[in-house]
């Protein structure tokens, strides 16, 4: 089957074309012009477009092992199904998407695999959230009812997005210099651990450094009280550091690499460093950061070609292919869903379909706070 | 109409394109930038159109900005320095050498047919604990344990070096290029030594190509983004990752605005001093 691409992509080849020999100047200036032309004109009536036939629909992700087991256990069978095709990009992170999204025009990006009940308030609160027919969607039925209400409680029980699966930002190490042992006894405080130095990283990411920062002075992550306190921990750990990682692929390239032994790190993507085979242990603290995905749909969106796909994806043999694929437990519930052999074993899965052992962040508290901190941190991280 | 009127409209007609371009892709940009400049971020993320002071006012008063745009001044310079240094010398063997120059011209364009990323990416495989460079000293019994060496301010310098050093050597070349042999020679034969002909004469004539040299690198190495972020530690972040955070983590385009003028004034002074003193005529023959 043909892959789907985006603009860039297209754009990247034709310009590959070109440098090859394959394509004169004038063709190559030419389509590059025309095209050029053709989005200025269609992008303002984008919008209007997506009322007529929908033949396609964009989801935006977070690449690697995510995209490829979305890709080919998701998009590729639907657009089989379907006839629509799926045009998949990725982001390294929700922040950055956010920017993306923001500058563009409305219809332009259609699905988002999201990351965090704090990131779906944020787009909810910048006018970016839909309303979606769960008529569309019967797999919603499938899906853990908490997933579902932490949503609701964000969209005046309406659902702009259907959760997808969940995960913790946990403690990864390297087991050729750290112990069990010594994880469980210094937990979180590993990450400023002197003894440590220079072998240490962590997330470029403020809520992680708050988050952790919080439990590494005893505090709870969602009511933080001694806000000075935790901002020391985290100028601790920076000097303690050897690198901020940025993404998932870096995290993964600095562990197996053995630049760092500690870091925190995401639940799936350490599961696929210990399933090539890195002595590489993985322990979620008391409190550790637990969260939610989901595929949101974006305000200017072809609805029902949306929630055709959304539904098609939380079909339970679709949802337990991806979850397989990227290493993340599925949103599906336990008690209503067989999920086979493998999702028992991936880190942060719950047996009971509560996640009561998974702490989750308060959007409320996290985005209250977003602006100052993440000024803040910005500083913080630079040595201030 | 006049056939002067029509010649002098000629030109302005065959320049209209370019213009047309120049003032759609880059002051109408430049103009949303500075109006950004002056909206208010909401505590929602969603910005607030006014005219507000505030962005200035932040990015001219607080010591934070002031400081990150000196170190990266700093490390611009530094990388400049090294550039020359390591440039010159190279220019003058291209520019001196017989019959090869072309292959050697060519293997200096190398680089850039290689992503810069991929290219600024390729230390962390030669410095890195398990890199190229750690296991050949343990190989060799030079160390028991792998070096740190990745991730700081050298690696930063390191990185844009490798990136810039070719932008010097070729506006070098061409000013070498352009001095006649022969006037060393005459330097020569008056009782000079080559050592002499070279400060006295060489030299002088090719500083406008070193000085188009020094400028290029130090803009593009001020305005890097990428290397401190692939090869720096934690507080090793330039001005324009600043610009980055603000945009992107923070949401504030325009905070960010302000910033990515701040920088764009600081570097526009810098050419207009180097155009005062040089000319842009030699820069010119350079990216040529």
């Amino acid at each position: 089957m043909t892959k789907k691409m985006d603009n860039t992509t297209r754009y990247e080849r034709l310009r590959e074309r070109y440098m090859n020999g394959d394509l004169d100047r004038r063709s190559f200036l030419g389509l590059i012009g025309a095209a050029g032309l053709a989005y200025g004109v269609q992008t303002p009536f984008a919008k209007y477009a997506n009322a007529q036939t929908v033949a396609q629909v964009r989801f935006d992700g977070w690449g690697g092992v995510v995209s490829e087991a979305l890709r080919e256990n998701a998009f590729d069978p639907f657009t089989k199904e379907t006839g629509i095709d799926v045009v998949d990009g990725t982001f390294g992170g929700g922040d950055e998407y956010l920017s993306r999204v923001k500058a563009s025009q409305e219809g332009e990006y259609n699905i988002a695999h999201l990351s965090g009940v704090f990131d779906y308030a944020r787009y909810h609160n910048l006018g970016l959230s839909t309303v979606l027919n769960e008529d569309n969607i019967p797999n919603l039925q499938y899906v853990i009812p908490k997933l579902v209400d932490v949503f609701r409680n964000v969209t005046d029980g309406k659902l702009s997005c259907v959760p997808y699966d969940y995960g913790t930002t946990g403690l990864a190490y390297n087991r050729k210099h750290i112990s069990d042992e010594e994880m469980q006894e210094k937990g979180a405080r590993i990450l400023i651990d002197e003894a440590h130095k220079g072998k240490i990283a962590g997330w470029s990411d403020w809520r992680t450094r708050m988050w952790y920062a919080a439990l590494q002075t005893g505090q709870n992550p969602n009511n933080i009280e001694d806000v000075d306190a935790a901002w020391e921990a985290v100028r601790a750990h920076r000097d303690l550091s050897l690198k901020y990682w940025g993404s998932g692929a870096e995290l993964m390239s600095l562990l197996a690499e053995e630049e760092i032994h500690v870091t925190e790190g995401w639940s799936g993507r350490i599961y696929a460093l210990q399933e090539q085979g890195h002595d590489i242990g993985y322990m979620d603290p008391p409190n550790g950061f637990g969260w939610q995905e989901c595929m949101f749909v974006i305000k200017g969106s072809p609805m029902e070609a949306c929630e055709e796909l959304l539904n098609f994806m939380l079909a339970p043999e679709t949802s337990i292919a991806v979850a397989e694929g990227q290493n993340y437990p599925p949103a599906l519930d336990p008690n209503k869903v067989d999920l086979g052999d493998k999702i028992p074993t991936l880190p942060a899965f719950d047996p009971t379909g509560k996640l009561d052992g998974l702490t989750f962040a308060d959007p409320a508290y996290w985005n209250g706070n977003e602006q100052e901190w993440s000024k803040t941190f910005g500083r913080v991280q630079k040595g201030y | 109409m006049s056939v002067e009127a029509r010649e002098a409209r000629q030109p302005w007609i065959l320049l209209s394109p370019a213009l047309t371009a120049v003032a759609l892709l880059l002051f109408v940009p430049l103009l949303f930038i500075v109006v950004y400049s002056f909206w208010l971020r909401t505590a929602t993320g969603a910005d607030e159109v006014g005219f507000f002071l505030d962005n200035w006012q932040e990015a001219l008063t607080d010591a934070f900005y002031r400081d990150i745009l000196l170190n990266t001044l700093k490390i611009a310079a530094i990388t400049t320095l090294v550039c020359a240094l390591m440039g010159y010398p190279a220019a003058y063997f291209i520019a001196r050498s017989k019959g090869n120059k072309a292959i050697l011209l060519l293997l200096l364009m190398l680089p850039f047919w290689i992503s810069y990323i991929i290219r600024t990416m390729s230390w962390i495989n030669i410095l890195g604990v398990s890199g190229a460079l750690n296991t050949a000293l343990l190989s060799v019994g030079v160390i028991d344990e792998p070096i740190q060496m990745l991730y700081n301010e050298t690696t930063v310098i390191l990185g844009l070096v490798h990136f810039l050093l070719p932008f010097m050597v070729l506006n070098v070349f061409v000013s070498l290029d352009g001095i006649d042999t022969n006037l060393e020679d005459a330097a020569n034969s008056l009782g000079a030594t080559r050592w002499q002909a070279f400060t006295n004469v060489t030299l002088p004539l090719s500083l406008p190509g070193l000085a188009a040299g020094g400028l290029l690198c130090f803009v593009l190495g001020a305005g890097t983004y990428i290397t401190p972020l692939v090869l720096g530690g934690p507080t090793d972040a330039m001005f324009a990752n600043l610009v980055f955070e603000a945009i992107i983590t923070q949401l504030n385009w325009p905070l960010g605005s302000a910033l990515s003028l701040m920088l764009l004034v600081v570097l526009g002074a810098l050419v207009l001093i180097y155009n005062r003193y040089l000319g842009m005529a030699q820069l010119m023959k350079g990216l040529g």
